[in-house]
């Protein structure tokens, strides 16, 4: 089994959301990227199909050059090749165009990506891969395994969770249910070091147009302060007549 | 051309976010000079969505879209878009509104937007408004394609009444075994509980509840309030409560009127996973719990004192005002 995991180099969940560029570009001076966290349970998953069914692994990002610290990290996890596409990540339509063309030319048979990223939460690029390649899609997947060509999925929805068969070839949106908080790994040195020598594919990008562009970023109002009460029927009152909410 | 909306029921009657989506739609279609046609698969008494705002129902009624059935239903929607020639199709932030929306937008070459917050700001171009960075910024993203597809985010328009007289239509679409290759075995499902998805109040407690066994008093003010339960992360990794409870930038997002958060710190995983929700409120024993930061109410106290003293105050509120 070949299973291309797409990786998203997002900045760390603690960082600082400020804008550059007339609010146009993220602004990602003094942040850390990390490998996106719901892409990072399916990385996870698919170490466990490599380990116990041998399936082979790679992992993908579409974007420049400063995304391959995030792809060294997922090889040292224990992926094992990597491929970047060099172009930058525009909007998630495009971002699918370049993938579908990967999942194409390599032959997968599951491709694994999150629900979404924590940056522009779109949650659309892996349903747009499944569809552009003509293969089965399972979105907020907790719980996956796979026989054969057979699949068996546990999925989240709202209230509850089903369970769904299919077959390959198949595109996951993967989430925390797929491993466990408790499983997910950190590079030792060994890995580290392998990851140094695994091969790092750099491929230049097909003809995809973006479909949606970013005019302006703008920030939430802040905040104003907390108010703070001493009694629950204060509380009440306050929920019911200036909040409205009761 | 016309707005086309998707209205998601349950149990053959029409969510709250369907009601929602087709005021939205409205709202667009007034912009657009044009008006909104649903789509309803097995779904509630159409004549209902004519109240925000629907002047056209298409109802498609077929055993085998029973399940939900995200292939098969973006069929569905595709297949009405093009017989009313729709330039914008709605849906929300539902599960399976995620789910399918993308396979919608490349079923009609469709730009799509997610978790939009307003109406658009423009219509040519098409410029919208939604939330990026998990709540902690917008976007105003235009969206260059003939048609578009948008999912608006949970709670962010409203429901507003725009009664318009609504026909409806059967509508029978083409579909082949291909749109069954997924196949839903079994619905796991709690049908007496508040969902976090559809609750407008959700009760939220931390690990300074110190264990699963003092739960009761949550669930019953819960209960008071007509409120879903959701935890912390630490909470459901102990194994104190489940999964599914939990919210946070890995975890469920909410988007209600009220959150009231109980013995929680406020790490700002946490905190991103609840930003969107209108009015919030905190009850923590140590006053530099950095959840103070972010709310509109606090109370900094014993948890186990003040909790009980809630539920009874509350039911006597209720009483008092139904």
């Amino acid at each position: 089994m070949k299973i291309l995991v797409c990786i998203s180099h997002v900045p760390d969940t603690t960082s600082k959301i400020n804008f550059t560029e007339g609010d146009t570009k993220f602004d990602t001076s003094g942040v850390q990227f990390v490998i996106n966290p719901n892409d990072e349970f399916g990385l996870t998953r698919a170490m466990w199909f490599k380990e116990k069914q041998g399936a082979t692994v790679h992992v993908v990002n579409v974007g420049g050059a400063e995304t391959e610290p995030t792809l060294r990290k997922a090889l040292a996890i224990g992926a094992d090749e990597a491929i970047r596409v060099n172009t930058p990540a525009t909007d998630g339509y495009s971002v699918a165009k370049q993938l579908a063309n990967v999942v194409k030319e390599g032959g997968y048979d599951l491709v694994i990506g999150g629900r979404e990223s924590i940056d522009y939460n779109g949650g659309m690029v892996p349903g747009m891969v499944a569809k552009m390649i003509d293969a089965n899609f399972v979105n907020t997947c907790i719980s996956l395994e796979i026989e054969g060509d057979s699949a068996t999925a546990i999925r989240e929805i709202d209230g509850g969770k089903e369970t769904i068969s299919t077959k390959l070839p198949l595109v996951v949106g993967g989430q925390k249910g797929l491993v466990e908080e408790s499983d997910l790994r950190i590079p030792n040195m060994r890995g580290i070091m392998q990851a140094r020598s695994k091969p790092l594919h750099v491929k230049e990008p097909i003809d995809a147009n973006a479909e949606t562009n970013t005019k302006a970023f703008e920030k939430p109002a802040p905040k104003g302060a907390v108010k703070l009460v001493d009694n629950v029927d204060e509380l009440i009152d306050l929920l019911h007549n200036e909040a409205k909410v009761i | 051309m016309s707005v086309l909306v998707y209205t998601e029921s349950e149990d053959g009657s029409f969510k709250k976010i369907a009601h929602e989506a087709v005021s939205y739609a409205k709202g667009i279609a007034d912009a657009m000079g044009t008006s909104v046609t649903a789509v309803s698969v097995n779904g509630g008494d159409a004549s209902e969505l004519g109240k925000y705002g629907a002047s056209k129902v298409l109802e498609v009624s077929n055993d085998k879209l029973n399940n939900f059935n995200a292939e098969a239903y973006a069929d569905v929607l595709a297949q009405a878009a093009n017989a009313e020639g729709a330039k914008v199709v709605v849906l929300t932030s539902s599960a399976n509104s995620k789910f399918m929306a993308p396979l919608v937008a490349v079923n009609l070459e469709a730009g799509y937007v997610p978790n939009v917050t307003e109406l658009p700001s423009s219509t040519s171009p098409f410029t919208v408004k939604h939330s990026v960075f998990t709540n902690k910024a917008f976007s105003n993203t235009e969206i260059n394609t003939e048609i578009k597809v948008l999912g608006l985010g949970k709670n962010a328009y409203g429901i507003k009444e725009n009664e318009t007289s609504a026909t409806t239509e059967a509508f029978s679409p083409s579909l082949s075994e291909d749109d069954f290759s997924t196949e839903v075995v079994s619905v796991d499902k709690a049908t007496d509980k508040v969902t976090i998805a559809d609750a407008e109040i959700v009760v939220s407690a931390g690990r300074g509840m110190k264990g699963p066994e003092n739960w009761g008093m949550i669930e019953e003010l819960a209960e008071t309030l007509g409120a879903a339960t959701a935890c912390s992360k630490p909470v459901s990794d102990m194994g104190w409560r489940p999964h599914s409870e939990h919210v946070g930038q890995t975890g469920k997002p909410v988007a209600s009127n009220l959150y009231i958060a109980i013995g929680i710190s406020g790490a700002i995983q946490h905190l991103a996973g609840i930003n969107a929700s209108k009015t919030k409120v905190v009850i923590n024993n140590d006053p530099e719990a950095p959840f103070f930061k972010a709310a509109d109410y606090g109370i900094v106290g014993d948890a186990f004192e003040i909790v009980p003293q809630l539920v009874e105050k509350l039911k006597e509120f209720k009483a008092q005002n139904n």
